[in-house]
Parts: C-alpha cells; sequence; structure tokens
C-alpha cells in the first residue's frame, strides 16, 4: 500500500487503438509502480503485442482514444526514440537483423544517444568495455558474440539473450518483454529470469508478456492481468497465473460469455 | 506515416558544404575544342613536340566518334563546343609551398587539404590540382631523396620525358575510348608518380581535385609507376563549387605495377551532384585502368563515390603477370536525381591470377545505381579465380538499384564466384533501432555503416574518417 503514494511509472487510460481501421486494443486501464514485476497473459489475438508495440510507439498503429502517461509525460505525444531516451525498453519478440553492425558498436551508438540525451559525457571507450563486460556478466551473456553484427544469423535463443543484454547494458526504467520466452528451452529461459530479476530495483519495473506460465516460474510477478479482445478482464496474483494454467483460457472465455 | 515514408521525406536533400567558389582570378581559354585550341594548350604548358602530336592524333581520332550511350544513365547530349578546356587561376608559381598564393591555400584550407607542411602530421603528401593547373605539391623534396617522383604531370613530361613516353597511353591508349580520347587531346594537369625498385613509399601520396570555374571541364591525367618491388598508396579526392550548369570531369588514371610491385588506389569522389531537383551537377566520366605487368604484382582499387550528377567509372586491372592480384572495393552512393553506372573490369591474362570484386550500392530518392563488371578469362590464365560480390540498398520507393555482370571464361580451370544481393532498409530495421534510442538519421547512419563496413576498411586511416563523414552528409536530411 506503500506503493499509491509513489508518483506511478505508468498509467494506462482508456487505451483503444487500432491498425487498419480494426479496432485491437478496446480500452486497456493499467497501473504501474516502480518495484513491480507485472504479467500480462491471454490467449493469441488478445492484443498483447500490439499493447507492446503502441507504448514503445510503432507507428502502424492508430490511437483512437485514451490517455498513457509514463513518468508523468504523456507518452503518446513522443517519438519512439525519446520514449526510449526516457528510459522505456521493448524486449522484442522478433529482434531484427541489422548486418555489419556489431553488437558492440550498435550498443556504443546507443549509450552514446542516451548520455546526450541526459547531458552527460559519452563513456571513453575504455570505460565503455568496463561497462559492457559488467553488464555481460550480470546476464551471463556468451562473450563472443558480442563481435558479431546485431542477431545476424543468430538462434532464437541468441536473439532472446541478446535482448536482455542491451535491456542490462541501457538500464531502463521500465521494461517490457514481448513473449521473450516463446522459442526458448529451460536453460535460455533461466538465462533471461536471471537477467530480470538482478536487475530489478526499487525504481524500476517489468512489464512480462506471455502466453504460458512457464516464465513465471522464474520471474514472479506481483499481479497478473489476463488480456482478452482487447481488454483487461481479470486481475490477480501470480496464483491467477497457475490457474490459467491448469484450466486454459476457454475457462475465461467461459465466464466472459456468461456475463 | 511509415516509417520508410518518413525517411524518404527527411533524406531527400542533402547539403554540399564543398560547395563554395573562390574567387580567384583565372585566365580562361574561350569555350569550345578545335585543332588550335589544342595547340594553344600545348603551347601555353610549354610541352614538348611529342606531346602536341599525342594531342592532334587524339583529337583526330576523337572526331569521329560518338559520345557512348550503352550505360545505364539518362542524359541530355553534352555540349562539347560549349567547354571550357582550359583554365588557370593567375598566380605566380614559386618553389617553395611558403609562396604559394594565400587566395589559393584557403582553397585548401576550407576543404580541410593541407599545404602547409609543417602542418601535415597525417603523413600524406598532397599534390593539388585548381581546374587545369597543379597548384602546389607538397613532401617533394622529402620524397626525391627516396627517388620517388611525385609531381605534376606538366613537369614530369619537361623532367623525366623518356619514363613519361614509355609509359604515357600504354594502359588507356587514346583509342580506348570516346572520353579518353578527349581526354587525351586536351589533357590538363595531373599527378606523376614514380617509385622506384625496392622502395617502399613512406607516406600517402594524394591528389586533390577542384573544379572552380564554372564553364570548365576538368580533364587530368594521373600516371603511376611502381617499379620493381616496391610499394604506393596513392588516394585521390576531388570536390566543385555549386552551379546550376552540368561540368565535365573526364580523367584519366594509368596504374603500372611491375614485378612484385604494390599499388594501392584509393578515391574518394565528392564532385557536385547536383540540387534536390536533378539541376546541376558534375558528369564524371573517367577512364582508370592499371596493370599488373609483372609476376606477383598487385593492384588494389577502393572507392568511394558520393558526389557527381552522372557517374560513368569502372576501375580496371589487366593481369598479366603470373600470380599477379587485383581488388576491386566500392562502395556507391546516389541520391535525389543522381545516376551511377559503375564497376570494375578484371581481365586475367596471366596464370594463377586471382581477382576480388565487392560492390556496395545504396540508393535514394529518385536516383539509379548501377553495377557493371565484367570478369574475363583469357585463354592462357590456368588457374586463374574471381570472387564478385554485388550487394544493392535500397532506402525508400522510388530509386532503383540494377547488376550487370559480365563473366568470360575461356580456361577451363577457371574459377569465377558471383554472389549478389538486394536489400531494403526496413521499417521493422528502422523501429528497432529507435526503439533502442536512435532518432531515424542516425538509424539509418548505422545501417549503411554496417553496409559499407568491409569497403571502408580497406580504406588507408587518413582516408577513412572522411569517407564516413561524406556518407553521412549524403545520408543527411534537412530535417529542421
Amino acid at each position: 500500500m506503500e506503493n499509491t503514494k509513489r508518483q506511478p511509472l505508468l498509467e494506462i487510460h482508456d487505451l483503444h487503438a487500432s491498425i487498419e481501421d480494426k479496432e485491437i486494443l478496446k480500452g486497456i486501464n493499467l497501473i504501474v509502480y516502480p518495484g513491480e514485476v507485472h504479467a500480462i497473459m491471454g490467449p493469441n489475438g488478445s492484443g498483447k503485442s500490439t499493447l507492446s508495440a503502441v507504448l514503445a510507439g510503432k507507428e502502424d498503429y492508430t490511437v483512437t482514444k485514451g490517455k498513457v502517461f509514463f513518468k508523468g509525460k504523456d507518452l503518446l505525444k513522443m517519438k519512439p526514440e525519446e520514449r526510449a531516451r526516457e528510459g522505456l525498453f521493448l524486449a522484442f519478440q522478433y529482434p531484427v537483423e541489422i548486418p555489419g553492425v556489431s553488437i558492440m558498436t550498435f550498443l556504443k551508438t546507443v549509450m552514446e544517444e542516451i548520455y546526450k540525451h541526459r547531458g552527460m559525457e559519452p563513456m571513453t571507450a575504455a570505460e565503455f568495455l568496463r561497462y559492457l563486460k559488467e553488464k555481460k556478466e550480470l546476464v551471463e551473456f556468451d562473450s563472443k558474440l558480442e563481435n558479431r553484427a546485431v542477431n545476424a544469423g543468430f538462434s532464437g535463443g541468441e536473439k532472446k539473450k541478446n535482448e536482455i543484454l542491451q535491456m542490462a547494458v541501457i538500464n531502463p526504467t521500465l521494461a517490457i518483454l514481448d513473449e521473450t520466452d516463446s522459442g526458448l528451452d529451460i536453460d535460455a529461459l533461466k538465462i533471461v529470469a536471471n537477467g530480470v530479476n538482478k536487475m530489478k530495483r526499487d525504481d524500476n519495473a517489468f512489464i512480462v508478456i506471455t502466453h504460458y506460465q512457464r516464465l513465471l516460474n522464474y520471474i514472479v510477478p506481483d499481479i497478473v492481468h489476463v488480456l482478452y479482445d482487447g481488454r483487461i478482464v481479470k486481475t490477480g496474483t501470480k496464483e491467477l497465473a497457475l490457474e490459467l494454467e491448469e484450466k486454459g483460457y476457454d475457462w475465461i472465455k467461459k465466464e466472459l460469455s456468461t456475463l | 506515416m511509415s516509417d520508410s515514408k518518413k525517411i524518404i521525406d527527411e533524406l531527400k536533400n542533402k547539403k554540399y558544404d564543398a560547395g563554395f567558389k573562390a574567387e580567384i582570378e583565372e585566365e580562361i581559354f574561350p569555350p569550345g575544342i578545335n585543332e588550335e585550341i589544342i595547340r594553344k594548350i600545348s603551347a601555353i604548358r610549354e610541352e614538348p613536340e611529342w606531346v602536341l602530336n599525342f594531342r592532334l592524333r587524339a583529337y583526330n581520332y576523337w572526331k569521329k566518334l560518338q559520345m557512348p550511350r550503352w550505360a545505364h544513365l539518362e542524359f541530355e547530349d553534352i555540349d562539347f563546343q560549349s567547354i571550357v578546356y582550359y583554365a588557370q587561376p593567375k598566380i605566380e608559381k614559386k618553389g617553395s609551398l611558403d609562396e604559394i598564393d594565400p587566395k589559393i591555400k584557403e582553397i585548401y584550407d576550407r576543404l580541410g587539404v593541407p599545404l602547409d607542411e609543417q602542418k601535415i602530421l597525417a603523413g600524406v603528401a598532397v599534390d593539388a590540382v585548381l581546374d587545369s593547373v597543379s597548384v602546389a605539391t607538397t613532401f617533394k623534396e622529402e620524397l626525391r631523396k627516396l627517388g620517388i617522383i611525385f609531381m605534376p604531370i606538366s613537369e614530369a613530361i619537361k623532367q623525366y620525358p623518356d619514363l613519361v613516353k614509355k609509359y604515357m597511353g600504354s594502359v588507356v591508349p587514346y583509342t580506348d575510348n570516346f572520353f579518353a580520347a578527349l581526354n587525351s587531346a586536351v589533357f590538363s594537369d595531373g599527378t606523376f608518380v614514380y617509385i622506384p625498385k625496392g622502395v617502399h613509399c613512406p607516406v600517402e601520396l594524394s591528389s586533390y581535385f577542384r573544379l572552380n570555374v564554372s564553364e570548365a571541364g576538368q580533364f587530368e591525367r594521373t600516371l603511376i609507376i611502381a617499379d620493381e618491388g616496391s610499394y604506393v598508396s596513392y588516394l585521390e579526392g576531388c570536390t566543385a563549387p555549386m552551379f546550376d550548369e552540368n561540368q565535365l570531369h573526364s580523367g584519366v588514371v594509368e596504374l603500372i605495377a611491375l614485378k612484385d610491385a604494390t599499388i594501392k588506389y584509393s578515391t574518394v569522389q565528392n564532385w557536385y551532384p547536383g540540387d534536390e531537383t536533378g539541376k546541376g551537377g558534375i558528369y564524371n566520366m573517367v577512364t582508370k585502368r592499371g596493370i599488373c605487368k609483372g609476376d606477383n604484382s598487385k593492384i588494389l582499387w577502393t572507392q568511394v563515390e558520393t558526389g557527381s550528377a552522372i557517374t560513368w567509372k569502372y576501375p580496371s586491372t589487366i593481369l598479366k603477370g603470373d600470380n599477379s592480384v587485383s581488388e576491386f572495393y566500392s562502395v556507391a552512393v546516389t541520391n535525389n536525381y543522381q545516376q551511377a553506372d559503375t564497376g570494375t573490369k578484371m581481365i586475367h591474362i596471366g596464370k594463377n591470377t586471382r581477382s576480388t570484386i565487392v560492390s556496395k550500392g545504396i540508393s535514394l530518392g529518385h536516383s539509379n545505381n548501377s553495377y557493371r563488371g565484367l570478369v574475363e578469362i583469357r585463354k592462357g590464365a590456368e588457374n586463374a579465380r574471381n570472387f564478385s560480390q554485388c550487394d544493392s540498398l535500397l532506402i525508400g520507393d522510388k530509386c532503383g538499384a540494377h547488376t550487370f555482370p559480365y563473366i568470360d571464361v575461356k580456361n577451363k580451370t577457371a574459377i569465377v564466384e558471383h554472389e549478389a544481393t538486394t536489400s531494403k532498409i526496413s521499417d521493422e530495421q528502422i523501429f528497432y533501432l529507435r526503439q533502442r534510442g536512435l532518432d531515424t538519421e542516425k538509424a539509418v547512419s548505422l545501417i549503411v555503416n554496417g553496409f559499407t563496413k568491409e569497403v571502408m576498411n580497406k580504406l588507408p586511416m587518413e582516408f577513412a574518417a572522411e569517407a564516413k563523414r561524406l556518407l553521412e552528409i549524403t545520408l543527411e536530411g534537412s530535417v529542421g
């Protein structure tokens, strides 16, 4: 209850969004405080990925109604890069390849932009290398990968681990993990989860979007939401996730249809 | 609005910061080409009879030719009678660099080309050519101690007539093509380099070409001879002021690598490309060719082409010596209404000859970018080997990328490989990078850097930074 006195990190009020005139989000309400881990679960097509894309500012989607505040600022007015520099991070479900650009160069460029945004002097090459090494250890990142081009020829697991490394380096205040667990074996899943758990602090928050309960064995959420047909239809504790795992999503569908 | 559409809007305009015209007095010949003009050019340069005859033979041959139209380029016919074939800055040319006209020095200072020997730390010797004349050559004395000759070709004709006579026109004869014939008739200044046997040239040699007069064409000739076992790295840079008229640049470059010699030839071409509507700009019609004359010789071409309205250029190598090696690494960027038709020819004659071609074309705006290349394996070229890779990157949907690879193999032992890719910067890539905090421009520039890295890494250190900056300027939008 102490949390309610603090300023929310993210406030979503009655958010509606559509793509090509098809409404996907039909009134989302969600409040995330610093220090919290939220899980958003839901069946395929419920709008999970749309929600993360809209929060990150993907221009394919049109917000037709509603408000979103991030650290008290109007998020929807900000460009994607401004949202990122303010501390919003999205771990992509399908990270794209950037041929010829090494992870090292990429992260150095990203950090320069973020430091510039904060009005700070950029790190020197040596400082950056030290910083990167520290973060790599934190997320147990394979030391050989960083000289390779971003995601080029990476396996599914390598791509996701790379997302987690980027998250550790960028050190966001709000990280959204969009089905980061999909396609991961149990070892990779643990690495991803450990990365999140080690980064968890009182002043940051995570939104973990997932189809399955599996990941939530390793990342324990404070609050679990069920997204269905563009709305959050149920909110509960981690037990809700277990219930979903046991009964499947049909249970929710049935419950809703009887209403 | 989709990201790619935004990119087009943001990148449609580029700055050309070398586009100033310097106010210096120049002696300018009347426009037009005829025998009298050629005799005047030869006379004002105090050339020996054999050079005049070379010019006249070339002119008479050229008169019978039609301008070639086979390239994938669209432009109006060039009126060769409206071009000024000789423009000379009115300056007293003295021996020492301290006595260079300050106005000339200012031009090169603004371009970032150091003509001041005390200030040269990077280890680059410069020959600066303004319009038709070489205005300054640095490091000349130091190089002479090693027996290296680095001077304007006009001076070399007088001081080393035997060398020039032996090699000029030996790789690119005036009968080679229309523009080579024209150049041979009216060539102005250019650079002459000779590296003696076994000498490793300790500094990068560099020519800097600058067009200043609006109606003038530039017709320089460069001749580089690397004697047995020697090494030289040569850099060429070019700029011109912004004029609404099109200007013609038609150079000839000849490289001769003797036994065990290596010539590395790098170009950063930034001639004025015209404005965003396609008005003005340089027509860059250049013939560059090298011969690996001796066994185990090497010729390495690297080019970064960002400028010119029209580029017609195929730096080529004749691999005559056994075990000779040649590489061609190219980045060509076209924006707005620029057109480039560029590539290389690798002619394998000797045994165990090897060539590598890596071409990276980037098209933006309404531009068209073509790779045209020939790999020819002659009958006697046992175990010749070629690897070619042509990659095109499209930014926006109004530009074009084209690849015209020709392969002609007459020896069964040859191995020739060709790989080609065409890709577009996708909205997903841009969004991914923006989500990490990079703006669209920075995102494009990062992707382009990744795309061109293989070629940029081949440039000498001194040039790589400049080339990278030029690339960034070319991609830079007029974002307000």
